[in-house]
């Protein structure tokens, strides 16, 4: 029978959370690493018994940990992450020039087809990559060098690569997004990169169309239909239907298009979820009340999923890498909050119930589906 | 043997338990001593200091017999006592935030 495995990060530590294809009873293991941030975590699709974590604290920097047994121990690899060449400068908050430094590991994106090979996305914004299991790291320096890269400035979490896709019909296709600098595109395995904006507008950058500069959140791909993407902006829900040649915005009916992660259903290229946030000053849910709300149309036409989460008093924000679906028949789908719990559904969005509900601030939430 | 006190999220790492005791040859500078124990402990690189010997990190803290030897210079010998071994060299997690 399949089963699936949810790689929790929180604030305060790791957790595994294990259950049988049922969904209904749920082993919780941890917490890994405990006192320190865990912003990611991810299984390799060629080995899943391989996950990677960063992990990290405002003292003693970066560490990556890696499983070999799904999650059960844990041992740091490498965790030197030094950019390739002149680091030069991108835009500080107040617009002066500072220079690049490194800061933690936002995301780790295993490539498909090997357990060894795997991709860092880091602040300040740069993109990493592993042959050796995470033993060692090296830039592929042409993101952070593309001619664009001196006005990038940093969103208010920091100028972080949050967002790695690869595409699995175009080999070398991959995307990247970065906060505040916008989606990223290359097509020769991460050497060169081309801004991929046209058709965001963001108010409060100085050309509201401008090529770089927009804050996106987070990007979403259905394996099957890689021509097409999604993505929450910090405003504006937006989709493409080119590989990033243009988006256009999608946001519809949503009761506020500001949000941190999107997600697709694992079976249906046009079913998307989003988390409506009320605003960049209100970190939190419209109405104290916690909605998923999911398009089964591609976007525009959206409706809010209830059954089983908190309708009153709800003020946690959910963010941007703390939402995934499982690839079960009844696809699964899985977030986890700022309050410490992490919600799962078993009917594709139907109905939830939580898992946890008393973790440190969740700051990310992937899922493994096994056999 | 020189004893090392490491931060408590530091012994988790490398999953060490009390005092570290270290051998050190030559001249018994903080530069000696951390270099040693990060060639015993490797996955503490990158956590006291930048790599390859880099600079100490902003909020970890290096005190001997009741001193402050944080901005002393890296190469400068430490106090006959650490050396000795009758007084630990202290790594120190700096008291921040709330």
């Amino acid at each position: 029978m399949s089963r699936v495995r949810v790689l929790v990060g929180t604030r305060k530590g790791a957790f595994v959370l294990n259950a049988d294809g049922t969904r209904d009873k749920w082993d919780v293991s941890g917490p890994f690493f405990p006192g320190w941030e865990i912003y990611h975590m991810a299984g390799s699709s060629a080995d899943p018994d391989r996950l990677f974590a960063s992990q990290s604290s405002g003292w003693f920097g970066q560490i990556i940990q890696r499983s070999d047994d799904g999650g059960a121990t844990w041992e740091p690899v490498g965790n030197e992450f030094k950019y390739d060449g002149a680091t030069g400068t991108h835009q500080w908050y107040d617009g002066t020039p500072h220079p690049w430094e490194f800061a933690r590991v936002w995301h780790l994106e295993p490539a498909p087809d090997d357990p060894d090979t795997v991709y860092a996305g880091v602040e300040d914004a740069g993109l990493f990559k592993s042959t050796d299991g995470g033993q060692h790291w090296a830039e592929l320096p042409g993101l952070r060098t593309h001619r664009s890269g001196p006005s990038w400035q940093p969103g208010a979490g920091g100028m972080c690569l949050h967002t790695i896709i690869l595409d699995p019909a175009h080999p070398g296709r991959m995307y990247a997004a970065i906060s505040a600098a916008g989606a990223f595109r290359s097509d020769d395995h991460g050497q060169t990169w081309e801004p991929v904006n046209r058709g965001l507008r963001s108010e409060g950058i100085p050309d509201e169309d401008a090529e770089v500069g927009h804050c996106v959140h987070r990007l979403a791909m259905h394996p099957a239909r890689p021509e097409v993407l999604y993505m929450q902006k910090h405003w504006d829900v937006m989709r493409t239907d080119d590989a990033a040649g243009t988006w256009h915005e999608i946001s519809g009916n949503l009761p506020t298009d500001f949000g941190f992660p999107i997600g697709v259903h694992a079976h249906e290229p046009d079913t998307v979820y989003v988390v409506p946030i009320t605003s960049d000053s209100h970190h939190f849910p419209p109405e104290g009340k916690l909605r998923v709300y999911r398009s089964r149309t591609g976007g525009d036409d959206w409706e809010a999923l209830t059954h089983g989460l908190p309708q009153e008093h709800c003020y946690v924000n959910v963010l941007r890498d703390a939402l995934a679906v499982d690839s079960l028949e009844d696809c699964g789908v899985y977030f986890g909050t700022t309050g410490g719990q992490v919600y799962a559904s078993a009917d594709a969005g139907d109905s939830w119930a939580p898992i946890v509900r008393d973790l440190p601030a969740v700051l990310s939430v992937e899922v493994q589906t096994l056999s | 043997m020189i004893r090392v006190v490491l931060p408590a999220h530091l012994r988790t790492l490398a999953r060490v338990n009390g005092e570290v005791e270290l051998p050190v040859e030559g001249e018994v500078t903080q530069r000696a001593v951390l270099d040693a124990l990060e060639a015993r402990y490797p996955m503490l690189c990158g956590t006291i200091r930048g790599h390859d010997g880099g600079p100490r990190r902003a909020f970890v803290r290096f005190f001997a017999c009741e001193q402050d030897l944080s901005h002393e210079s890296p190469d400068a010998p430490l106090p006959a006592a650490v050396a000795a071994g009758t007084e630990p060299y202290l790594i120190v997690g700096a008291m921040a935030g709330g």
